[in-house]
């Protein structure tokens, strides 16, 4: 249970730096009327939306920290067998980081209100993360087709299901993806499609940092990093 | 301390205004709706049927134990079932849904000042599929083999082997479903609930000017947005596992002579999962009502609540605690004794911030000027309730003391005097203080006195003898003990005695139900502030508040949230979005 832990750690990071702007020490029972010095203090000058957004990224992050949790729990068992990830991967991968690129051009654009670029950035992005999904889908054949199958071995299981987790996040963000780019073709307004690309990029980069979190986990390096950390601490 | 504002006229708000969601129809107004109120509505009425059925497992449970034998149609698997349910809709479907869908859907825009919720169609979305979580638990009544008989902690191996009722069935998989279901649906009604408090306070509501009620369910909320993911995590593993015969939990096992397919899990692994969920359950449920006492007991003692900043601090302190102690529901699970030292030591540091809460509420009511009016007597009522069973959890918290304790009756009986009477006295206090804001008129008085003295005295009789069962022995989760030796013959009568108060403690909800329905047409009319209470909700211009909350300009605050019996003062309260400044007591000593 150390890697939900630690990301609970970072999380009570954040909320102790939120709290210590939030006078705690005041004593609001000796100051009254409408303090123009407290303005700072009533809430953040972020888009609501993102706020959101980063409340809901954090939870996304709490359920894939779990997930780590119960797979370094479960590799401590005598029958765990490491599967052979299948080079596609590799591949997709790229894909996933050149959607998060085509994104962040489009937020970019949107910025400089270049509406063809948010266009084509919107586009590529929606169509690299569709084919970062079948790139999956494939990987996910071959790994059956080898006989690794989902219920032969914990360590496909947790393959299987984590990637599946994780496809299932993007499938969801394709979803507010499509709405955008369709705003951005039905001439929405230009400050509202701005926010939009921009929650979308967001949550691009994001499921990019989990997935290559969970590829480094799947193909062994991360249980590697920890037991080099281990022997520096021991 | 001076009064900042400036003398002549009001900044312009620099709060945008919202653009509301205005409904076209009937079906958007009253069903599809978006407003928070509404929604909190629905939220409430789901969660009290579905807290009826759990009402009426606990009477069927109560049967078959204090009158063994003697009713045929409860069998041991019946019995199993009934358990299982009756615990897991307390918790999850009744309790969170009420605290944080129920009363944080109505309150926190209310009492920020806020027209709604930031989101109100993913709010919206939140209630759908709560109630569809909640068909999908019902229909694992009427499912084959009928619902889950795991109990509520659903442990693997036996949750999905065929001896348990529902495991080999439809019955585990429904549970599962539902779950995952509810918690989808909660996410998104959590966001709502913290983003609201973040980024929609009216005008010169600092946190630090916050009723304490906003406080409690927005520091539950985070914990549960952080803690159901666990649960989530567990329930998708175990459905995988009893569907698709993966071995997350399952370890090898043989079944009738037979080898089942699963081999090597660790149901361990669930435990924890689980209780890391499960432990701060708790206090999902209990800061809300923390919170809401507080506001009820300054309110009706016409007192400023002692300690406001350390009552802050104490709820945020809670909640960060109880991350690292769910391992104390697994002191036998065979755990590494430093482990258990470690959460021993974290267990009993929590009854600090925990104390200071206590006693913080005892202080506000001294010299009070104390009104017993029956908001008042619940939150008394719960202050006791809450000691006792805190107590008991002292017992428990310590790995020596609970080890032969474990799995008796007195774990039963803290834990319902803990987190099920305690927060459920809230629940009622909170109705007859709010109920007046949500409908205009004000619940009858002698209905009401009658329910809380039968559920407050009734809640004792129930689960205090259970203590002295559990001390002599008397196994839990147990459908028949007849012939076991430490039934003696008056631990049966004390069975028999806990079940007839079971019974007369479930009839007064039927009254409270009754007096919820009479009163919405035959109260007496309540006013906008019966209470006479400061902070926002009350100072609304429409009672029922109407779509918007606020009229034409949202209200702008100038003081905190307990400014009562204040000298110098015209009236004994001042609202929260009252400007000047007041008292003798304001200069800085």
């Amino acid at each position: 249970m150390s890697v939900i832990l630690v990301f609970l750690l970072v999380i009570a990071g954040f909320a102790g730096w939120w709290l210590s702007h939030q006078r705690l020490m005041t004593k609001p029972w000796l100051e009254q009327g409408l303090a123009s010095d407290f303005v700072g203090f009533d809430r953040s000058a972020l888009p609501t939306a993102k706020i959101g957004l980063g409340v809901f990224l954090a939870v996304v992050g709490c359920l894939f920290a779990l997930f780590t949790s119960a797979y370094f729990m479960r590799m401590a068992v005598s029958d765990w067998q490491p599967l052979p990830l299948p080079g596609l991967l590799w591949l997709n991968t790229g894909v996933l980081v050149l959607s998060s690129v085509a994104l962040q051009c489009a937020v970019v654009a949107a910025r400089k209100r270049q509406i063809d670029m948010v266009r084509l950035g919107l586009a590529t992005a929606g169509l690299t993360a569709l084919a970062f999904l079948i790139g999956q889908l494939i990987a996910w054949r071959q790994l059956t087709e080898d006989g690794y199958l989902l219920s032969s071995n914990p360590a496909n299981s947790f393959f299987y299901l984590i990637t599946g987790m994780h496809g299932l996040h993007i499938l969801g963000g394709l979803v507010g993806l499509g709405r955008t780019t369709a705003g951005a073709w039905n001439g929405a307004r230009p400050e509202r499609l701005r926010l939009s690309v921009e929650l979308c990029a967001m949550y691009w980069h994001f499921l990019l940092f989990v997935w290559l979190a969970i590829f480094a986990l799947l193909a062994g390096w991360a249980a590697t990093f920890i037991d080099i950390c281990r022997q520096l601490l021991t | 301390m001076v009064d900042i504002t400036p003398a002549d006229g009001i900044p312009p708000a620099e709060v945008a205004e919202v653009e509301l969601y205005h409904p076209h129809s009937w079906w958007t107004k009253y069903v599809f709706s978006q407003d928070a109120k509404v929604i909190a509505i629905q939220y409430s009425a789901t969660a009290t049927g579905i807290g009826l059925v759990a009402l009426v497992l606990s009477w069927l449970m109560r049967l078959q134990l204090g009158f063994p034998g003697t009713f045929d149609f409860i069998t041991p698997e019946a019995y199993y079932q009934f358990i299982t349910m009756h615990g897991m809709i307390m918790v999850i479907y009744l309790l969170t849904a009420l605290f944080l869908g129920g009363f944080g859907n109505y309150l926190i825009p209310l009492m920020v000042g806020a027209r709604d919720m930031v989101f109100p169609y993913v709010n919206m979305l939140s209630y759908w599929i709560y109630l569809l979580a909640v068909l999908v638990l019902v229909s694992s009544f009427f499912a084959p083999g009928g619902p889950t008989g795991a109990g509520w902690t659903l442990y693997p191996p036996q949750a999905i082997m065929s001896g348990t009722p529902g495991g080999q069935d439809w019955g585990i998989i429904l549970m599962l479903s539902s779950l995952i279901l509810f918690i989808i649906g909660f996410t998104m009604g959590g966001l709502n609930y913290v983003v609201t408090v973040l980024q929609g306070r009216t005008r010169g509501m600092t946190m630090m000017r916050l009723p304490l009620t906003v406080w409690g369910i927005f520091t539950a909320t985070v914990m549960a947005l952080l803690a159901f993911p666990a649960l989530f995590v567990a329930s998708v593993m175990m459905l995988l596992d009893r569907v698709l015969g993966t071995s997350f939990f399952m370890p090898a096992i043989s079944e009738m002579g037979e080898q089942l397919p699963h081999n090597g899990g660790s149901p361990i692994l669930f435990q924890h999962l689980f209780w890391f969920f499960g432990h701060p359950e708790v206090y999902i449920v209990a800061l809300p009502a923390f919170g809401i006492v507080s506001d009820l007991i300054s309110t009706h003692a016409r007192k400023n609540i002692f300690g406001y900043r350390m009552m802050v601090w104490a709820i945020v302190g809670i909640g960060a605690l109880s991350f690292v102690v769910w391992a104390h529901h697994m002191y036998v699970s065979g755990m590494h004794p430093y482990f258990g030292f470690f959460f021993a030591t974290t267990t009993l540091i929590i009854a600090i911030p925990t104390a200071i809460k206590v006693y913080n509420w005892v202080l506000t009511l001294w010299r009070g000027d104390i009104h017993l009016t029956i908001p008042m007597l619940f939150a008394l009522a719960f202050i006791v309730t809450f000691v006792n069973g805190g107590l008991t959890g002292l017992f428990l918290g310590n790995v020596v003391v609970d080890v032969p304790l474990s799995d008796t009756m007195f774990v039963v009986a803290h834990f319902h005097m803990v987190m099920g009477v305690a927060p459920i006295l809230v629940v009622f206090g909170a109705i007859y203080h709010w109920y007046p804001k949500a409908t205009g008129r004000m619940l009858n008085e002698t209905l009401g006195r009658f329910h809380f003295w039968v559920t407050f005295l009734g809640a004792y009789l129930i689960f205090f003898p259970m203590h002295y069962l559990g001390l002599m022995g008397v196994p839990r989760r147990y459908a028949e003990l007849t012939d076991m030796t430490i039934m003696t013959e008056s631990a049966h009568h004390l069975n028999s005695f806990i079940s007839i108060m079971a019974f007369i403690v479930g009839f007064a909800q039927m009254v409270f139900l009754f007096n919820l329905i009479w009163s919405i047409r035959h109260g007496r009319e309540a006013g906008g502030n019966p209470w006479r209470a400061t902070t926002l909700e009350w100072q609304t211009p429409q009672t029922p508040p109407a779509h918007g909350n606020f009229g034409k300009d949202l209200p702008i605050v100038y003081r905190w949230a307990y400014d009562y019996s204040v000298p110098g003062a015209k009236e004994d309260f001042i609202p929260q979005n009252m400007p000047g400044s007041f008292g003798p007591s304001r200069e800085p000593a």
